[in-house]
């Protein structure tokens, strides 16, 4: 059974096409890695998993994509429950102008939990996964605006935790942060796996190496290929990938 | 040769654009410099016209009246001089024209020339007299006293409930009911404007598709460019008849009618104001709730009105301080009563439509014309306190957001 399957998708941007027939299966309990150069459709792609692409005017989808065997742009389904489903961690890390700790209760406080003691329980073991207990647990009514980047984008990956998604969407998480707070969002990427499906996008070939189990390489809109990461990288099947991976062009 | 004409030409550029802001600077200065000037002249005078004097018997212990006891006296609301600190005796009132009541025709003669003496025979004569005449009647050795008038004081004229600038024998000068009626006004169009304005500003910035919102934002801002004179108007021929069927009312000119006219013009700002500042909120700010199966609304309410909360505020007290300030189309639909406003269904009238009123009826340099110019004054102040407030929301904001 697999968490994710996407069948001959095809998205258009107005009448420009964005994806091209994409076919891609994603193992529960793995993580993806989205590659590829800019404008090559990876971050769109990505989008499609929890719908974000809808709030962009004149797009438009077909084919499937599957969340646990259900089509999520089938007619009638709830898209505030699927994003519950699927989290989202964005390129720059985007708190909301609140206190720490509101900003993790956010999610929780819309999806209707209001008791009081489950929000803290909550709020403490998302900060606690992120490993960033130790050094907010006494500020969390301060404005998560005082947090230095790093510290913020882990906070926002608590965020996306609280409200319990099983799949976990990252938009270059690491793009906007120096290298010792890049190593320890990888770090709790590799952790998260044992619990969360995890899709990310990266521009990273190493980070691509590092943290994840398959890779699928982008270009101009269709899946050039879709492999282990392992065998991407090492033996690419497509001189393409091949020219991507070392560099050669992108 | 060529590069001194250039230099020139530029330092001549610079210096006639620096002329503009400086005469527009001075310019300012200047108007305001005359307003307080004009408008702080109301307290040097005294309430009774120039050139007119107030009498009573020798005998009688008064030295002093205030403005309100003569009003009074003269309307017989205080009919004995006990009320003003004087004698249990009844008050025995005199104008000018009771003359022929004491005196024969023959005496007061053909051209008034007998009159400074039967005035000054009376006064002595009738010990309970208040008695009110031109100065120019007043003989040399006048066996009466002239009563001490006071200047109009600053607690007077704020604390007044009374607005009338004209009355004889003593004007009335209370500025309070205007003040009232212009802030009960203004309340009543923000009530109106505010929740209808930020609807419209939510709707435009998160809702209405594109080409919804290209026709709709010209169209508001449209409004803002209607001379306010249609207005009044409008409001004249449509909402007052409204109101005065609805309320089944005697008159429709109402502080209700001048609120809705007003809510109606405050709408622009409100709207295009408050809009801009729901729209400078980050996408990414949207998409973090949103991606947090937070629904459109939540994501509005929880984000966007919090995020925008400063703009939306600047957006609301500009709203009032244009209401505050106008004036045409008020002066046509509120029904101009002086008198201190207890509903919002009867007539009121506000500090710019008296300016604007009364001004053509008021002698230069009198009292009337300072009073109306010290009305100048409190408007001028209560704009700028508003403007200063947004000028601190706003700044405060810059200092939240990174």
């Amino acid at each position: 059974m697999y968490k994710i399957e996407s069948k001959n998708v095809d998205f258009f941007y107005g009448s420009s096409q964005a994806l091209k027939n994409i076919n891609i299966a994603i193992k529960p309990n793995t993580v993806t890695a989205l590659i590829g150069p800019s404008g090559c459709g990876k971050s769109t792609y990505l989008r499609l998993f929890n719908r974000m692409n809808d709030l962009i005017d004149n797009t438009k989808i077909s084919g499937q994509i599957l969340i646990d065997g259900d089509d999520i742009y089938a007619k009638g389904v709830n898209v505030d429950s699927l994003r519950k489903k699927v989290g989202m961690v964005f390129q720059k890390p985007n708190p909301f102008p609140k206190t720490i700790f509101e900003n993790v209760a956010y999610g929780l406080r819309v999806n209707g939990i209001s008791d009081k003691k489950i929000i803290e329980e909550r709020v403490e073991t998302s900060i606690k996964q992120v490993v960033l207990w130790d050094e907010v647990k006494d500020k969390l009514k301060k404005s998560a605006f005082e947090l230095s980047g790093g510290q913020q984008q882990r906070l926002c990956i608590a965020r996306a935790l609280a409200i319990q998604p099983s799949i976990i969407l990252m938009d270059e998480p690491t793009s906007a942060l120096d290298p010792i707070s890049t190593s320890k969002v990888e770090e709790l990427i590799y952790e998260l796996k044992t619990k969360y499906t995890i899709v990310i996008v990266t521009h990273n070939m190493q980070q691509a190496g590092r943290v994840s189990d398959t890779t699928a390489f982008f270009y101009m809109g269709e899946l050039i290929e879709y492999d282990n990461t392992k065998t991407i990288f090492t033996n690419p099947k497509i001189e393409r990938t091949q020219n991507y991976i070392t560099g050669r062009f992108g | 040769m060529k590069t001194f004409y250039k230099k020139f030409s530029e330092k001549f550029i610079e210096g006639l654009l620096m002329l503009s802001g400086t005469v527009t600077s001075l310019t300012v200065i200047l108007i305001v410099i005359f307003l307080f000037k004009e408008g702080l002249g109301v307290f040097d005078k005294k309430p009774v016209e120039e050139g007119y004097v107030i009498a009573i018997n020798k005998n009688n212990a008064i030295r002093k009246i205030t403005s309100a006891e003569i009003k009074n006296i003269y309307d017989q609301k205080i009919t004995h001089w006990n009320e003003v600190g004087g004698k249990p005796d009844s008050i025995v009132l005199f104008r000018l024209e009771d003359i022929s009541n004491f005196y024969s025709d023959d005496e007061i003669g053909e051209n008034f020339e007998g009159l400074p003496n039967c005035i000054n025979r009376l006064v002595d004569s009738l010990p309970n007299i208040i008695a009110f005449f031109p100065e120019k009647y007043l003989i040399k050795d006048f066996k009466g006293k002239q009563l001490e008038i006071d200047k109009i004081k600053l607690a007077e004229f704020f604390g007044g409930k009374e607005w009338l600038p004209t009355a004889q024998p003593s004007a009335q000068l209370g500025v309070l009911p205007l003040i009232m009626g212009t802030l009960w006004v203004s309340l009543g169009a923000i009530l109106l404007a505010l929740p209808l304005g930020l609807a419209a500003a939510v709707y435009m910035s998160e809702i209405a598709k594109d080409n919804v919102r290209r026709i709709m934002k010209p169209l508001i801002e449209l409004l803002a460019g209607i001379p306010s004179v249609v207005y009044g108007f409008f409001g004249l021929v449509i909402i007052v008849p409204l109101i005065q069927k609805t309320f089944n009312l005697p008159v429709g000119e109402t502080g209700l009618a001048g609120s809705i006219i007003l809510g109606i013009m405050a709408l622009p700002t409100i709207i295009t104001i408050s809009e801009d500042a729901m729209r400078n909120t980050p996408r990414a700010m949207k998409e973090a709730s949103l991606a947090l199966g937070a629904s459109k609304w939540q994501t509005i309410y929880k984000v966007v009105v919090p995020y925008s909360i400063s703009g939306i505020t600047a957006g609301a007290i500009l709203g009032i301080g244009r209401a505050i300030g106008e004036t045409m189309a008020v002066l046509m639909v509120t029904g101009n009563a002086a008198v201190m406003p207890h509903s919002i269904l009867e007539p009121v009238r506000t500090i710019p439509a008296t300016i604007a009123a009364e001004l053509g009826e008021a002698s230069n340099g009198g009292l009337h014309y300072k009073a109306l110019f010290a009305l100048g004054c409190i408007l001028f102040l209560i704009t700028l306190f508003i403007n200063l407030t947004v000028e601190f929301v706003t700044s405060r904001n810059k200092h939240n957001k990174h």
